[in-house]
């Protein structure tokens, strides 16, 4: 086992290298390619089941890839000490798709949760820290010993984003940050995760397939297809590309090549 | 189609499953004895486990007791005069070395094994266990350890408890039903007391506490599939979970007190 493995000094913040993840016979993803740039927002967009979540959890370390690397920061993050990897997660933020908020802790427990058991910091500071990033997703403090289930959708998702941006990470996740939501509030959703990462500074990468979603907040859109990166590009220019694939994808229609296993009654 | 193949892929998943048990059973051992410990953690689950299953317990032994005295008495009083004194050796020594530790195992199983199952894989399909990680948490140390070590330890607290119950139900029976001398009794369940009856006891306690929550965790941190997964991981916790403690009940017995 290695503990690092580093790249080039000019290495982008996040490099996925010829990633290969199969289920059983199903391939997910087929040798993956893709190069984030420290500062950047990225969304890779792509159909249900296209491989966007596995990529996801791949990078994150919850699952590990068949074959290919990740490099985070220039140091691979496969094979690595349990103790390196919990030093690489200290720098991320996730938002997960269903927020993800522990039931059995209440909504400041559940900002802090990271401060406290990750970097031990006292109850007392974590609780002010949480405070204040509630205020940050646009919540009121009196929310703070709120308990998860009586939150709305959205409000589990703003607690969510609050607990994501609680240790100031310099990369953060999100995964299909609006899904669920009405298009209010998948809209507020956008744009606090917008303000989060430009105030952060942070690197950040979005799955999706809402693509309002993706245009509003992303600088790059990379589109996955059948395992593999199939076009990359500035979000400007993706109403102008030439890859059937993307335009198909991003306009909804039903004829192209891409092709959906329906049976038609 | 080939009639052996079912036969060999229940045989290869069985194997899949033994290895997929083997790898977190190591695992979870090995993260209880290093830090760091999440003691405010193991508190509430020994509470939950020691405290909040006393009734259940407590009633359960109570009522085994009383019921072995009475089927004793049945069925001894047409073999023997001494009935009086059989009875509470039957007693005694049947609540601490059998039913006492195996009653108590069932019932935290049904209990907590099935609530720790429903519990950690609602969080497993809800993502909160991916969270965890993310959260630069090991799930392993936060969710599995404190429920292992609760168990571990408090099952023993739960069969002494279970142990006094029980054969204070039997005596129950025997002196206000069947009319026994109270004195008589109590000197007749002494004298044939001895350590290691209640010894046994509490290590198969121990032992049940370890495979009630182990599996509870295991089918938990495993399940998949939304609600129907959650409610076969429980239903497997309390299935498996019963049928170790009932397997490991004779092989203690039988390291104890085979001749």
């Amino acid at each position: 086992m290695t503990d690092s493995k580093t790249t080039s000094r000019t290495a982008p913040m996040i490099r996925l290298d010829n990633l290969h993840k199969t289920f059983g016979s199903k391939t997910v993803l087929n040798g993956m390619n893709l190069d984030i740039p420290q500062g950047s927002s990225l969304v890779i967009i792509g159909g249900s089941g296209s491989g966007k979540s596995v990529t996801l959890k791949c990078i994150l370390g919850l699952l590990a890839p068949d074959e290919g690397d990740i490099f985070i920061n220039g140091e691979s993050t496969l094979a690595v000490f349990a103790a390196t990897r919990e030093r690489t997660n200290r720098n991320i933020g996730m938002l997960f798709q269903g927020a993800a908020l522990f039931d059995s802790l209440t909504v400041w427990e559940n900002i802090s949760f990271g401060l406290m058991q990750g970097e031990g910091m006292n109850r007392d500071d974590a609780r002010d820290i949480a405070l204040e990033k509630l205020v940050a997703v646009g919540m009121e403090r009196k929310d703070a010993d709120r308990w998860p289930s009586e939150l709305s959708g959205g409000m589990q998702k703003r607690v969510g984003l609050a607990r994501a941006i609680a240790s100031n990470p310099a990369i953060m996740f999100f995964d299909e940050p609006t899904t669920g939501l009405d298009p209010v509030m998948g809209d507020v959703i956008n744009d606090l995760i917008v303000n989060c990462v430009r105030e952060l500074g942070a690197t950040a990468l979005t799955i999706t397939h809402d693509m309002a979603s993706a245009r509003k907040i992303s600088d790059r859109i990379a589109m996955l297809y059948q395992g593999k990166i199939i076009w990359t590009g500035e979000t400007q220019d993706i109403d102008h590309c030439d890859n059937a694939h993307v335009d198909q994808f991003i306009h909804g229609k039903i004829d192209g090549p891409i092709k959906m296993n329906l049976r038609v009654a | 189609m080939n009639p052996l193949r079912p036969i060999g892929a229940a045989f290869l998943g069985f194997l899949a499953a033994t290895g997929q048990l083997s790898m977190f059973t190591s695992t979870a051992i090995w993260h209880c004895v290093r830090p760091p410990f999440f003691f405010r953690l193991l508190a509430r689950q020994m509470i939950d486990i020691g405290y909040y299953s006393l009734p259940v317990v407590g009633m359960t032994t109570l009522f085994a007791g009383m019921a072995l005295a009475l089927q004793t008495y049945s069925g001894f009083s047409r073999l023997s005069a001494e009935a009086e004194s059989a009875i509470a050796k039957v007693v005694l020594l049947g609540i601490t070395r059998e039913l006492g530790p195996v009653l108590a195992g069932l019932m935290v199983a049904g209990r907590i094994g099935a609530a720790m199952a429903a519990e950690l894989g609602t969080m497993r399909v809800t993502e909160q266990i991916d969270a965890l990680t993310t959260l630069s948490t090991n799930p392993y140390k936060y969710l599995v350890v404190p429920r292992i070590i609760a168990g571990l330890t408090m099952l023993p607290v739960l069969v002494f408890v279970g142990d006094i119950v029980g054969v204070f139900g039997g005596y129950i029976v025997s002196v206000y039903k069947l009319g026994f001398n109270p004195g008589l009794y109590i000197k007749a369940s002494w004298d044939i007391l001895q350590a290691i009856d209640v010894i046994s006891g509490l290590v198969k306690a121990s032992a049940f506490g370890f495979i009630v929550t182990l599996m509870g965790c295991y089918h938990g941190y495993h399940s998949k599939g939304g609600a129907q997964g959650v409610g076969a991981a429980t239903t497997n916790a309390v299935v498996s979970a019963s049928i170790l403690i009932l397997i490991t009940n004779y092989i203690i017995t039988e390291l104890f007190f085979s001749t």
